[in-house]
């Protein structure tokens, strides 16, 4: 499982309010969700990234409200990974739910900027500053998680594995 | 060695003999609750699983809270979907949209119980913890998985001692003692952990007050706020549940991961400044600030006790010219307990308005807005950048005393001297 894309880079502390604003929280459907990614601390957001790109957030990212629309609106804009020093509880479980990889990597901000173009490998747990040619390892997401991940989200993932759960 | 109070409730619920902060149990989960926004796409999740009915419709509650009454055809339709939902999987417990904020609602209507496992498709389900419930906030697949089996997976959270002593001076309130602990531990200072409350200020703080604790653990990052049932709890229980359930306590020498100790005789009202939660300072810090709107309510500080200081503060006087008072009662149960007190004529004649309960004014829903360069104070718990409103207004995060007196003099205001 490889994600290669442009960087977008915010700081510490990213809400689920800045991810998707309240009033969008009557949205049932992820498409109209993705029109509003970011929109409370990066307006116009989901019209400049590309397919695959990366969010890098700082510390207790995803922090705030349980709201399931903030990874889902990330998934479905095309963000391809979450990279954070740290991520709040709720928005972790939430993301590899929905399938969105959110992997916690320790020193991403001191080694990306804005605009840099990342590889990550999920599985293998390393990311490449293809822009710089830093090379950073984070602890690869356990066995568990991946299966996740690889059936989409955890309501696919139980479809196949309701017995065991 | 001994264990802490989520150790216990997790190991009973996984059926285990005990449970250790890092493991993960599969926990059986006692009540599993949904407000109105979170509740379709849990039912999706569900559903997308490949199961047609819930696990046990009476231990399901689904609450219409967060835009209520509908201010919008498309919530007016979530809450349609939901109540013929609800009518279908013959769920004994849907609350409608006249019945209030889904964490006043859940208590009152004798859903926690001490000892049981709370989940909640809410970040603010942390609130249950102050009725020695393990009680936590998860998202809508989640909350799906529990829906179709039951059973969620919890990694047992390490937990922090909040050791409170000493008595609040008059106008000091449960809101201060837990700003001051946000801005000691931080947004992220609590991730994974339980935070216990002990000592003699919780011992003497009310029901009311320990919700207001518990319900903010959650913007410390924490999983759940817990505080030990003592007599005040039982009595609160006893005109509200069966009575039936196995309290649990933690052991003397059980392992925590910090202690904090707080001195609380000294304790100055504080204040959560923009556009974070744990940036917090003493009122004397940012008094004099020019506030717009004040808002009193939420599952954090909208109950009769909240109101009565409010009306306390404002009784006989007249709220500044500029400013404008929102009051929300947390539930129909408050609402007519101020009624009945005289304390919703008492606020209305010092100039506040009363909208209905809900949750609307707390995240920035269908009322109260702040616009462009405006100030609110609120007894909510986010003042996020953008959450009540304008992405170009600020938020105080304060207590009802603070507030109300801030409301009457049209700047952020020491309700000790004003009083």
């Amino acid at each position: 499982m490889t994600q290669v894309g442009r960087a977008w880079k915010y700081g510490d502390d990213v809400n689920t309010d800045y991810i998707i604003p309240g009033k969008y929280l009557e949205l049932v459907d992820p498409e109209e969700m993705a029109q509003h990614a970011m929109e409370g601390i990066d307006p116009g957001f989901p019209e400049k990234i590309t397919k695959g790109d990366i969010v890098v957030g700082g510390r207790n990212f995803g922090c705030g409200s349980s709201r399931e629309h903030a990874p889902l609106a990330l998934k479905y804009a095309g963000v391809g990974a979450v990279v954070a020093e740290s991520y709040a509880r709720i928005f972790y479980r939430n993301a590899i739910n929905v399938g969105l990889p959110a992997l916690e990597c320790p020193g991403i901000t001191a080694a990306v900027s804005d605009g840099d173009f990342l590889e990550i490998d999920v599985i293998g747990g390393v990311i490449i500053n293809k822009s710089t040619g830093a090379r950073l390892s984070f602890t690869p997401l356990p066995s568990f998680m991946v299966e996740v991940l690889n059936e989409g989200g955890l309501a696919p993932y139980l479809r196949k594995n309701m017995e065991d759960w | 060695m001994g264990k802490t109070i989520a150790e216990k409730i997790l190991a009973r619920a996984s059926g285990r003999v005990e449970a250790s902060a890092g493991e993960i149990v599969k926990a059986r989960v006692d009540v599993a609750m949904m407000p109105d926004l979170t509740t379709i796409l849990a039912v999706n999740a569900m559903k997308e699983m490949g199961v047609e009915r819930v696990w046990d419709p009476e231990k399901v509650v689904a609450i219409l809270d967060h835009v209520a009454p509908a201010s919008t055809p498309m919530a007016a339709k979530i809450h349609r979907d939901i109540r013929i939902w609800a009518r279908e999987q013959n769920l004994k417990n849907l609350y409608d949209v006249e019945s209030g904020v889904c964490h006043q609602v859940l208590p009152e209507k004798g859903h926690v119980k001490p000892g049981t496992v709370v989940i909640g498709a809410d970040s603010h389900t942390c609130t249950h913890g102050a009725f020695g419930a393990f009680a936590t906030g998860v998202g809508s697949t989640d909350m799906g998985a529990i829906l179709a089996t039951g059973k969620t997976w919890l990694r047992v959270p390490e937990t922090i001692r909040v050791q409170v002593e000493g008595k609040l001076q008059d106008l000091v309130l449960p809101k201060d003692v837990i700003l001051r602990v946000a801005g000691e531990v931080g947004a992220d200072g609590a991730t994974y952990n339980a935070i216990e409350f002990h000592g003699e200020t919780i011992s003497e703080m009310s029901v009311s007050g320990r919700m207001t604790l518990c319900n903010m653990a959650i913007e410390m990052g924490g999983k759940a706020g817990i505080i030990e049932p003592d007599d005040k709890t039982y009595a609160f229980l006893d005109e509200r549940t069966d009575g039936i359930y196995e309290p649990v306590f933690a052991d003397g020498d059980a392992e925590y991961k910090r202690v904090l100790d707080m001195d609380v005789d000294d304790l100055e009202p504080q204040v959560a400044c923009p556009h974070k939660v744990d940036n917090v300072k003493p009122v004397s810090q940012v008094a004099g600030t020019s506030i717009n709107q004040a808002f009193i309510g939420s599952c954090t500080n909208g109950r009769l006790e909240d109101l009565e200081t409010a009306a306390a503060v404002l009784r006989g006087r007249r709220i500044h010219p500029d400013v404008r008072l929102l009051i929300v009662p947390a539930s129909q149960r408050v609402y007519l307990d101020a009624l009945d007190a005289g304390i919703v004529r008492d606020l209305v004649e010092a100039g506040a308005m009363f909208s209905n309960p809900s949750c609307g004014a707390c995240f920035g829903g269908h009322i109260g807005l702040l616009a462009p360069g405006e100030v609110g104070i609120t007894t909510s718990n986010r003042n996020f950048k953008g959450r009540q409103g304008s992405p170009e207004s600020k938020v105080y995060l304060s207590s009802p005393a603070v507030a109300a007196v801030s409301a009457l003099t049209g700047v952020i205001t020491d309700p000790r001297e004003a009083s």
